[in-house]
């Protein structure tokens, strides 16, 4: 069983931390929606999880799994929209772990990216230049990506942040067919209807955890509650914890 | 008519060896700076290239004390003074957690006011000239060769890391993901930014080199929409650049650097009126050329 395992992960910038004091599991083949309020840390810790940020304290472990194993989705802020590049050469970024700076791109991945373009509703796009595509677009663009890189582990930063209704809705019908196949998904996400659908795992943060589990047991008026007020009561110039407390 | 035209256009050349070399330099540096400017725009760092050709007069200024106008001893020193106020700004904007083109500012006015210094304190005014806005006439076989070296170097560095690059102005937090990217790539830029600078510093002095470096990849941003087009579309106008601004410089009798990075000026407005992608006419009357 292969699982991500936080241990007490304390994670932040400039030495004041972000995110305190995390314990819990990720177990294999689970989706878990990362939720809380904005500033609770959300997407440190979508990217502590990468690897991309590295613990202040604490540590967390990948057990029957590697991080090559993880695909990653920014948010669409740290994507340079305007880059003088076609959709079909992004989309086949996706086989970077095969090709790599180095490495030729073979015509049964160029087929690949077009078959991948084809099942996120971009059927003809190939040749576009992203720098024309709407927001919407360019996330059913960035999952094509996400098809090739063909990770059991996927990690998805706010994707349905300013995409359209109709895309949303696609994007969540391949994070269903995700699931089928037993891949891990691990989002922020903003919309509690979409974490109750689709999500079966929640975890609330608030700079600390709130609560971490079943998604109906996690989403209650009273976890809410606590959550915004733990940010609203935050202190931003807080210290470092004491060696061995909160 | 032709007659005239090869008077003109051809004549300075065929007739002076001069003029000749001056136009293999023009080549050369269009070749190398042309896919800099590119990516030097891509990566939102415009003003860096300017910044760094600041930066880069202190140590030619040391060169030119120590070793009189000697090529190598100026080219050295320029190169390791540009180097130096690279990695400080990168340092310092790590370590301090300020933006990194604050830090570059601080350091290239420094440097700047240093090179001014050292250059009035022991050289006549034709000196500073001299190092601000080089002389291509002057060109040598040695400086032919530099520029050309560094030429080559870019173009061979760029192929190896293209990918890296391109990859890393459109979605670092991808390429990090994927386990790429990371400072080396990022300081190698930093070094070919500084070598193409120190290339153009004797041709054209080191507050024009950087002219022949943006202004053609900035007009050609009007005209063509994938990085390789940019690149070879920015050598193009470089070279072309080159060429015109010769020949004024050669008829009018006008200094060379100026002129050259003046017609790349030209250039750019001309791509920005006319430009297909954000051009004036392009922006004003959407669509007319389907209409007809």
């Amino acid at each position: 069983m292969s699982l991500i395992r936080l241990a007490d992960v304390t994670l932040g910038y400039e030495r004041h931390p972000a995110v305190h004091h995390l314990s819990g599991v990720f177990t294999g083949g689970t989706a878990t929606a990362i939720v809380g309020p904005n500033g609770a840390g959300k997407s440190t810790l979508l990217k502590g999880v990468m690897g991309l940020l590295r613990p202040l304290g604490g540590a967390i472990r990948l057990e029957g799994m590697t991080r090559r194993d993880m695909a990653y989705l920014p948010q669409q802020a740290e994507i340079d929209a305007d880059f003088p590049m076609t959709v079909q050469d992004a989309v086949l970024l996706g086989f970077w772990r095969r090709i790599g700076a180095f490495g030729a791109v073979s015509r049964a991945m160029v087929a690949a990216a077009e078959a991948a373009l084809d099942k996120v509703g971009l059927e003809g796009f190939a040749r576009r230049q992203i720098a024309a595509l709407s927001v919407g677009q360019r996330q059913r663009m960035l999952f094509a990506r996400l098809l090739l890189q063909d990770c059991p582990v996927i990690l998805l930063d706010e994707p349905f942040a300013a995409v359209d209704a109709r895309t949303t809705h696609d994007l969540l019908g391949l994070m269903r067919a995700w699931r089928a196949e037993g891949r891990t998904l691990i989002a922020v996400l903003h919309d509690f209807d979409q974490v109750r659908r689709h999500f079966p795992h929640s975890l609330l943060l608030a700079r600390e955890l709130i609560a971490w589990g079943e998604t109906g047991a996690v989403l209650t008026e009273d976890n809410l509650a606590a959550a915004r007020a733990a940010c609203d009561s935050w202190d931003e110039q807080a210290p470092l914890c004491p060696e061995g407390g909160e | 008519m032709i007659p005239m035209l090869h008077a003109l256009l051809i004549a300075p050349f065929s007739d002076f060896e001069f003029m000749r070399r001056a136009l293999v330099a023009c080549l050369a540096l269009a070749l190398g700076s042309g896919p800099m400017g590119v990516f030097l725009i891509l990566r939102r760092m415009s003003l860096v290239g300017d910044a760094l050709s600041h930066a880069i007069m202190p140590g030619a200024a040391v060169g030119f004390l120590l070793a009189g106008l000697s090529l190598p001893a100026m080219s050295l020193g320029g190169f390791v003074a540009g180097l130096l106020v690279a990695l400080l700004s990168g340092v310092v904007a790590r370590v301090s957690k300020q933006r990194e083109d604050a830090s570059f500012a601080a350091f290239y006015l420094i440097s700047l006011a240093a090179g001014v210094l050292i250059v009035s304190t022991r050289g006549s005014n034709v000196d500073l000239m001299h190092v601000l806005f080089g002389s291509i006439l002057a060109v040598d076989n040695a400086s032919l060769l530099l520029v050309a070296g560094i030429s080559s170097a870019t173009l061979l560095a760029f192929a190896l890391v293209y990918r890296l690059l391109v990859v890393e102005c459109f979605d670092p937090g991808f390429l990090r993901a994927v386990g790429g990217g990371g400072s080396r790539i990022h300081m190698l830029f930093l070094v070919l930014v500084v070598l193409n600078l120190v290339a153009g510093f004797q041709a054209l002095g080191t507050l024009m080199a950087v002219g022949l470096m943006m202004l053609p990849a900035i007009a050609s941003r009007f005209w063509v929409r994938e990085v390789w087009s940019l690149a070879l579309l920015s050598v193009a106008f470089a070279f072309v650049s080159g060429y015109a601004g010769l020949v004024i410089s050669f008829h009018r009798n006008l200094p060379s650097g100026p002129a050259i990075v003046l017609f790349a000026g030209l250039l750019y407005v001309a791509s920005f009126v006319f430009g297909r992608y954000g051009g004036l006419i392009a922006t004003l009357w959407p669509g007319r050329h389907r209409r007809r």
